[in-house]
């Protein structure tokens, strides 16, 4: 039997499938995948790719941080931000991109104060990549397993 | 003539009034468009809050376990109550018929009820309709996020979460209330108000057949860590649950109350219309007897 799986964001429903054969997870320890019949889990989530595979091909998601639980074939994301491809504003993530690495690399307005600073940092950093990495997808056409976030 | 005079007072309501009718039909067609959006959003927003109670609920089943307090997360642990806060959320814009004044009239009630026990009670308004009436009444006003607007997103409720959540966590902030306008269809908002701190973790009793603690969850990281980063994100989603309906229930009674607006002038036009016309036919009547007479006198000589 597949995998039900629903991703939901405080704002909206990103995804609805019934159909997933496989999924591949950014949880908060590193990345695991979850087959049919998986043990019930919860878990946070990081930030990361997921893909989704169903009969039809895959599909890449930009998940930014939240939770997943998976119960009896029943799998729910709970993502503070998600996009799918065709949503994600690759310039906007490109700026984003060039903003945190300046800041990061002590160039960007205002300078960096202290640690809350760069750990904003780093997290806009991985926001963005994570965001570009998805929306290559779309032009490549080939979804795999993800890289090493 | 006199009955000249009458007659055009009469014409000059109606056209004032017609044309007040037309703004405020105007206003309810705008009202209309809006509240489906508003209602829509709301909608939307609900399969994360679903999800995220029945999350809660198995998490609390698993780390209330002792029944220890100490070693509750913070969000949790409830304490005597000394500085109650109320967040009261309404609309930025009157014309919605009796709305505003009655979740202003709820509010009061439940401060009203705390006061008497409690040191200290505040108020953080969203919306300026409340902040008005509130600040009039001369309450001590922690904090006022004007200006949400019609569609606001989760990013610009955020900040109203973290205030109270930093408030509460501090310990300046004892306990925390939230009021709004549950919005139950387009003719009926209901004023609710409910606790948002310390968090009330939903039950699996309540939730019906969407809790399953009977399942053997694997947590990873562990179910107090999870809940660590999980219960912010509950008050955040309350606080933005509570807004959307605010607004869904602003612009449904907006609309309404500006259907009955231009009903009533429409009514009023109506009555007018028939007094122009009882009013115009007297002079005209007049007129006539007039030269009627005036003829009538002159035959005679």
């Amino acid at each position: 039997m597949p995998l039900n799986l629903t991703i939901v964001t405080a704002q909206r429903t990103i995804l609805e499938e019934a159909g997933v054969t496989k999924l591949v997870v950014p949880a908060a320890e590193g990345q695991i995948t979850i087959l049919p019949s998986h043990a019930a889990l919860m878990s946070s989530l990081g930030i990361g790719e997921m893909v989704v595979f169903t009969a039809a091909g895959a599909e890449s998601i930009a998940i930014l941080g939240g939770f997943i639980t998976v119960a009896n074939d029943q799998v729910s994301v709970l993502a503070d931000a998600a996009e799918r491809i065709e949503q994600i504003d690759v310039e906007r993530a490109e700026a984003a991109r060039a903003r945190a690495q300046s800041r990061l690399e002590g160039r960007g307005e205002p300078p960096i104060q202290g640690g809350l600073d760069v750990l904003r940092a780093q997290f806009a950093l991985r926001r963005s990549l994570t965001r570009i990495r998805v929306a290559r997808r779309r032009a490549g056409g080939a979804t795999g397993v993800p890289a090493s976030r | 003539m006199a009955g000249g005079g009458a007659v055009r007072g009469i014409r000059d309501r109606i056209k004032t009034i017609s044309s007040a009718a037309k703004v405020t039909r105007a206003m309810e067609l705008v009202a209309a468009s809006k509240m489906r959006r508003a209602q829509d959003r709301a909608v939307q927003a609900r399969p994360y809050a679903v999800t995220m109670r029945a999350v809660l609920a198995q998490l609390a089943a698993y780390t209330a376990g002792g029944g220890d307090a100490s070693g509750l997360h913070p969000l949790l642990q409830s304490r005597d109550a000394k500085h109650v806060s109320y967040v009261h959320i309404t609309s930025d814009r009157g014309l919605a018929g009796g709305l505003n004044a009655n979740m202003n009239r709820a509010a009061a009630a439940l401060i009203l009820e705390h006061q008497p026990r409690v040191e200290r009670v505040s108020v953080i308004s969203a919306g300026r309709k409340g902040r008005d009436f509130f600040r009039r009444s001369g309450m001590e006003m922690l904090a006022d996020f004007p200006e949400l607007g019609d569609f606001p997103n989760f990013e610009d409720v955020r900040p109203i979460a973290r205030l109270i959540i930093d408030e509460f966590v501090s310990g300046r902030v004892d306990q925390v209330f939230i009021g709004y306008q549950r919005f139950v269809n387009a003719a009926v908002q209901r004023p609710t108000t409910r606790q948002l701190l310390p968090i009330v973790a939903p039950s699996d009793a309540e939730l019906g057949a969407a809790g399953a603690s009977n399942i053997d969850f694997i947590f990873e990281p562990s179910p107090e860590e999870l809940l660590a980063t999980l219960l912010p994100r509950f008050v955040e989603m309350q606080v933005y649950e509570a807004v959307l309906e605010a607004r869904a229930s602003e612009q449904s009674a907006r609309m309404v109350a500006m259907r009955q607006a231009t009903d009533a002038a429409k009514e009023m036009v109506g009555d007018l219309t028939l007094q122009y016309n009882k009013a115009r036919q007297d002079s005209i009547t007049g007129e006539l007897l007039d030269i009627v007479g005036g003829t009538a006198a002159i035959e005679n000589k």
